[in-house]
């Protein structure tokens, strides 16, 4: 008898919906191999940090009664980033503490939110990924963890033992990989000189880790990483973690140019504008 | 020391482009980080007694009025004298008038952060008083004429070189082809001149890293000795000590200290550990004849019970300021401040004013390591947070930010809007983003123009086709 099936809520993150739409597809591929029904509730957006790290307590609770609204149904909230992960998870209750009925609402919420790999890997435990339509043969990818991923959920092994279920995949361990990478959200635009001080040290130590691909579970990281490796010319290609464990990365990485067909069958306005 | 913390910004570009200061930091941080991870990795109870340093913390500054009485009465009784002093300058006009009350020409300070923060060098040296740094770290900023970098290193950000070329400047008396190349050199050189000193002061002031309300004791760490010869040979001894280091008891105090040492040397005890208590007593050998101590309030007392109170359980580590990655790149110097790094960051906009430290809070991914590492639990991140949301309610810095938020908010609180916008703008951008970046800001995070973002359909809108496709 197959086990049974869980409905999961993909809490999509804004970074994904607009700036790697791909890693929402490929979580949603490892989430249905994980024998789930996933939905997208339309009724959300982004988890609010933003607002929550700039000192805005109460565009912070609007955000999270919205979020908290808009999954009451499933069984479980999957997001493919740490630190929206821990926003929903362990800001919520402390942001909506002091309202008596979202404050039960926002914990019993929290309950259910699970980062992604950890979802898989220790959730639903996943024995088989989904069948690899990607590169096959050997590589080694450089693992960066996310602060607020590592720090705030303790998630460190997930990620590590789904990827090593890849055949012929390595992964190399980035010296001091616990010292941040420089992004911090609007940090890197309010401090840009210290932001791509941090970027510039961690490239150069997931370059010496031997590693041929940067992987991490946080795009806010990733796009940030691929933006200083891509200004400096490095060959290090960046990718959302979800991709290479959904085997949808065989395309472009973060930040590299687009060539052939967009991820969609439908062509984007970029080639009609070019037609 | 005068309050630079506004210039945070152009401070700290200034010490990413100095050499010196990223050779002396790299060395730092690794030796700090590792030596703490072992100590901790050392002591099995580590985490047990974080619980109980926690548990007395709270409770002396739940009954902070009672064992600061408790501490004056006990100091009183062993014919010490404790000075009540609300701020800086209350502090300043005590020591001066303790100093002038003996006719002191000479003061020799063991290291202290209050007496950075009430700035007694420049007051005293004002007032015909010379005072003598004895701290190794302490004497070579001293005669550099710059502020205390880190709270257990003061001199930290230098190197070796650096120092051995102070000395040769400063020191006239030393032949000119002398060896400084080691560290032994240097502390051998500056012993020679502290000794006569040690020798011929007055007076002698130190701080305090706890204060034993059952015992009136002062308890005190070094490395170098030179605190106890502060205390031994100057016939009047001043401790200088802010009011949240109390501690009920000797017992207490110890807990406390376990954790202090490995946090912040990754020692299991500093070299020297000195309870001072009173003035020499009729059986004893040596000690001075005099014996005071300053309570410092200076703003703390208005944190108590507040949302920030948790900082009064700093107990000057200095963990957080090793494993901060924005301190580890810019130095402390760059904050502008006495206290620096990510406790500092929270201390200074409270003791000084949020607008002479505005960017402080700011400047911090948030990254939480300060507060993995802290003795004390101290919710830095969160702290920081709070200070953030002070920041956005004050004129001017926060209505740029709560104008941007509150347009960004407009459109995240409707969903429908949203993802109608969102499609919008990837539409238009995508002709921009085909190269693998779009142009944001002018320098944002080192990519600048580069943000890899290419345009195109967001993720909504891919997921509406799909359950578009999947209905009959």
């Amino acid at each position: 008898m197959a086990p049974p099936r869980i409905s999961v809520g993909l809490f999509v993150t804004c970074l994904v919906d607009l700036a790697r739409p791909k890693v929402g597809l490929a979580a949603v591929r490892l989430l249905e191999a994980a024998g789930c029904d996933v939905v997208v509730p339309r009724a959300q957006t982004c988890c609010g940090q933003p607002a929550h790290n700039a000192g805005d307590r109460n565009g912070a609770a609007q955000l999270a009664r919205q979020t908290i609204a808009a999954f009451e149904d499933v069984d479980y909230v999957v997001v493919p980033s740490g630190s929206c992960a821990a926003m929903l998870r362990r800001h919520y209750p402390e942001i909506l503490a002091a309202d008596a009925s979202w404050s039960r609402r926002a914990k019993a919420f929290g309950g259910k939110v699970f980062e992604l790999t950890a979802f898989l890997a220790d959730v639903r435990d996943l024995a088989d990924l989904p069948e690899r339509p990607g590169p096959k043969g050997p590589r080694r990818i450089a693992y960066h963890d996310s602060c607020a991923g590592l720090r705030e959920l303790g998630i460190r092994n997930a990620p590590r033992r789904l990827l090593e279920k890849i055949p012929d995949l390595g992964v190399a361990e980035i010296a001091e990989g616990e010292v941040c990478c420089g992004f911090g959200g609007a940090f890197c635009v309010k401090f840009p000189e210290i932001s791509e001080r941090l970027a510039a040290d961690k490239c150069r130590a997931a370059e010496k880790a031997g590693a041929t691909e940067l992987a991490g579970g946080d795009l806010g990281c990733l796009l940030h990483l691929a933006g200083k490796l891509r200004a400096e010319g490095s060959n290090l290609r960046v990718r959302h973690v979800a991709e290479i464990l959904a085997g949808l990365d065989d395309g472009p990485a973060i930040g590299e140019p687009v060539t052939g067909e967009p991820v969609t069958g439908e062509p984007d306005a970029g080639e009609k504008a070019r037609g | 020391m005068k309050i630079t913390s506004n210039a945070f910004r152009a401070n700290s570009r200034g010490a990413l482009q100095d050499r010196n200061l990223q050779d002396a930091l790299g060395n730092l941080k690794r030796g700090f980080q590792e030596k703490r991870r072992k100590a901790k990795a050392r002591l099995p109870e580590f985490e047990e007694l974080q619980d109980h340093a926690v548990a007395i913390k709270e409770h002396s500054l739940d009954h902070l009025d009672f064992y600061l009485e408790r501490f004056e009465k006990e100091v009183t009784a062993r014919g010490g004298k404790v000075h009540w002093c609300r701020d800086g300058a209350e502090a300043r006009a005590t020591i001066l008038k303790l100093c002038k009350d003996v006719n002191a020409k000479r003061v020799v300070k063991a290291k202290s952060m209050i007496a950075e923060e009430i700035a007694i060098n420049d007051y005293l040296e004002a007032n015909g008083i010379e005072p003598c740094e004895t701290d190794l770290g302490e004497y070579i900023i001293q005669l550099r004429h710059e502020p205390p970098s880190h709270i257990i290193g003061p001199a930290i950000h230098l190197k070796r070189e650096q120092v051995a070329d102070t000395f040769r400047e400063q020191h006239s008396e030393f032949p000119d082809a002398r060896k400084l190349d080691a560290a032994r050199d240097l502390v051998d050189e500056a012993r020679h001149i502290m000794r006569p000193r040690f020798l011929s002061a007055d007076v002698g002031i130190s701080g305090a890293n706890l204060l034993v309300a059952e015992t009136g004791s002062v308890v005190l760490l070094s490395n170098e000795g030179n605190i106890d010869l502060s205390r031994a040979l100057p016939k009047t001894h001043i401790v200088v000590a802010s009011i949240e280091k109390i501690v009920p008891t000797l017992s207490d105090a110890n807990v406390i200290l376990r954790l202090l040492s490995r946090s912040a040397t990754g020692q299991e005890a500093a070299a020297y550990m000195s309870f001072l208590t009173g003035p020499r007593g009729a059986d004893e050998t040596d000690g001075p004849e005099a014996f005071h101590v300053l309570l410092l309030d200076n703003g703390r007392s208005d944190l108590l019970k507040g949302e920030f109170e948790r900082i009064l359980h700093c107990i000057r580590c200095g963990a957080c300021l090793n494993h901060c990655p924005v301190y580890g790149v810019t130095g402390g110097h760059a904050y502008g401040a006495v206290y620096t790094g990510p406790m500092g960051a929270v201390l200074t906009p409270l003791l000084e004013g949020l607008e002479h430290a505005a960017p402080l809070p700011e400047a911090s991914t948030f990254c939480g390591r300060c507060e993995e590492v802290c003795p004390m639990r101290i919710p830095l991140v969160g702290l920081l947070r709070n200070l953030r949301v002070r920041l956005l309610k004050k004129k001017p810095d926060g209505l740029a930010t709560r104008r941007r938020l509150g347009v960004w908010l407009f459109f995240a609180t409707r969903p429908s809007l949203y993802h109608g916008v969102a499609r919008l703008l990837l539409r238009l951008a995508a002709p921009f983003g085909r190269g693998g970046a779009l142009s944001v800001g002018p320098r944002a995070g080192g990519w600048g123009r580069r943000f890899p973002v290419q345009g195109g359909p967001t993720f909504q809108e891919m997921w509406r086709q799909r359950e578009k496709a999947k209905r009959p």
